[in-house]
């Protein structure tokens, strides 16, 4: 069974229908990225996941139960680490604070987790009593993935993790997110391509609100025509 | 020089009062984006809770209990009736808001009376101390101490709670804490009730002070309330206490010294943070 299925989904935000078909399927341990252009729909499709942006048709199921309607809050209890676009820190909060927060239990498994947040993220732990506010923006997407490891998620969802990083934070960042996909099941969101293709396995192309191609992702990197025609690289 | 220190000590007094009203509307304000013009009411029921039940039975504590309690009843039944339909709707939060100004206020009317209502200080709140020149009123002294045990006993919940570090992470982003896995709307309807009840307890602790209610008391004090939450900044905690000291005071001196301008005084100096620290003067990011 897989982990993730997602069929036909129809997602709005106000009076627009954002999504208008989109189907996805992931297995557990793998990493796919979905890719599009700017604007194609696959910021409100994590979003859509997580129950921020409303559905109209289409379903949801994680691990064969049905995500539409449920509450973001027990969507996050159900195994979904969230890692959003602009990070989703809290400025007024430390880097100890922001870890806690995330936390949904007090147990030995869940300390253990934070200690390899921070043995993979070691700038974290060199700043562990800082407040958030202070972080450069490779330091804030390192908490915010890491917060997502606190629990022991199924899945974990990360929007555009390279977006306003130095080239040198992005080749960091692509190297714990790969060995982060060794433990973990991973939908990435990403504009970079090269990122994509350094931590995943498999694409799903959307294109104005639905999926329009799916594949290997190294198929991809040789298939220029499609690059040109959906990513417009 | 005993003139000056009675007038501050006056000042700091009346700034604690105010700030029980105003820390509870900044955090609303803060965490749920909600601008509450019905603050006041909740301020006037407990008040006239608090009469009622101390002209009836002469029991302070029971009074102040009652005060508080019907605070928190009503936070729940506002927040859970009225205000969590116009989440993010700035313009319905107003009409739902005044409504509630209006209806509850009347209300009160309707069970009190128009009249204006008589409370006494309890006995060992109604005593005045003179040294040095000094005039130290007892209930005054009382108010600065319930002051300084909600800024300390707030800050501390804010600052060593998880409950305080969900206060602080929703005000800035609550979808994300939302996402983390925390019903953000049970600590919304919470946070929402608690304030209602220091509203409450503000009006309980005002009454005897006054030494008379009317109906109209809800509306003037929740204009200082709004004042105090411009200069010291929405969400800020420390910065109602800081704006609320600091206007008790001010009120308190120009009051003395001219007080031809003594009401126009504290719209004039919310006027001047907004033109020239829009985001008040301890202000965090509010939820948009």
């Amino acid at each position: 069974m897989s982990l993730l299925k997602v069929k036909d989904l129809v997602s709005y935000i106000g009076l627009f229908t954002i999504l208008q078909g989109v189907d996805v399927e992931i297995q557990q341990g793998e990493a796919i990225a979905i890719l599009g252009r700017n604007g194609a729909g696959k910021t409100t499709f994590l979003r859509t996941l997580m129950g921020l942006v409303k559905t109209r048709s289409g379903s949801i199921e994680l691990d064969g139960v049905s995500l539409v309607g449920t509450p973001t809050h027990k969507i996050a209890h159900m195994g979904i680490g969230y890692c959003p676009e602009d990070y989703g820190v809290f400025d007024s909060l430390s880097i100890e604070e922001n870890l806690l927060l995330a936390k949904h239990k007090d147990d030995d498994a869940t300390a253990e987790r934070i200690e390899y947040v921070l043995e993979l993220f070691p700038d974290l732990k060199l700043a562990y009593k800082r407040m958030a506010r202070t972080l450069s923006g490779g330091q804030r997407q390192m908490l915010s993935v890491g917060r997502a490891l606190v629990n022991e998620n199924k899945l974990i969802l990360i929007d555009e993790p390279s977006k306003g990083l130095a080239p040198v934070v992005i080749e960091k960042m692509a190297l714990a997110l790969k060995e982060i996909s060794k433990k973990s099941t991973i939908v990435l969101v990403e504009q970079n391509f090269n990122m994509a293709c350094a931590v995943t396995d498999r694409y799903y192309m959307i294109d104005e609100g639905r999926t329009v191609h799916n594949g290997q992702i190294c198929d991809l990197i040789d298939d220029k025509e499609l690059q040109q025609r959906h990513l417009g690289l | 020089m005993g003139n000056i220190v009675t007038l501050l000590f006056n000042g700091i007094s009346e700034g604690c009062l105010i700030f029980l009203m105003a820390s509870s509307l900044s955090v609303v304000l803060g965490l749920m984006g909600v601008v509450n013009f019905a603050h006041g009411t909740l301020f006037l029921w407990g008040g006239y809770v608090y009469a009622w039940i101390y002209n009836w039975t002469g029991n302070w504590p029971l009074s102040i209990l009652a005060a508080v309690t019907v605070g928190f009843g009503l936070g729940i039944l506002f927040e859970k009736i009225f205000i969590s339909r116009v989440y993010g709707n700035m313009s319905a939060q107003i009409m739902v808001t005044l409504g509630l100004q209006i209806v509850f206020t009347e209300l009160c009317r309707v069970f009190w009376g128009a009249q204006q209502i008589t409370v006494a200080r309890p006995s060992f709140l109604s005593g005045v101390s003179n040294f040095a020149g000094i005039t130290i009123v007892h209930y005054r002294l009382f108010l600065i101490v319930v002051g300084v045990v909600v800024t300390v006993g707030g800050q501390l919940v804010l600052t060593k709670t998880r409950v305080g570090m969900i206060i602080r992470a929703g005000v800035q982003n609550s979808e994300m804490v939302d996402s983390l896995g925390i019903n953000i709307k049970r600590y919304f309807t919470i946070v929402f009730a608690i304030a209602a009840a220091l509203a409450g307890l503000g009006g309980a602790l005002y009454s005897p002070l006054n030494g008379t209610l009317n109906s109209n008391m809800g509306a003037a004090n929740q204009l200082l309330a709004f004042i105090v939450v411009v200069i010291g900044g929405m969400g800020s905690f420390i910065g109602s206490a800081l704006g609320s000291l600091f206007l008790g005071i001010m009120v308190a001196v120009i009051g003395w010294v001219l007080p031809d301008i003594s009401l126009v005084a504290p719209v004039l100096m919310m006027a001047l943070v907004l033109i020239f620290k829009p985001k008040g003067l301890f202000g965090l990011a509010v939820r948009k």
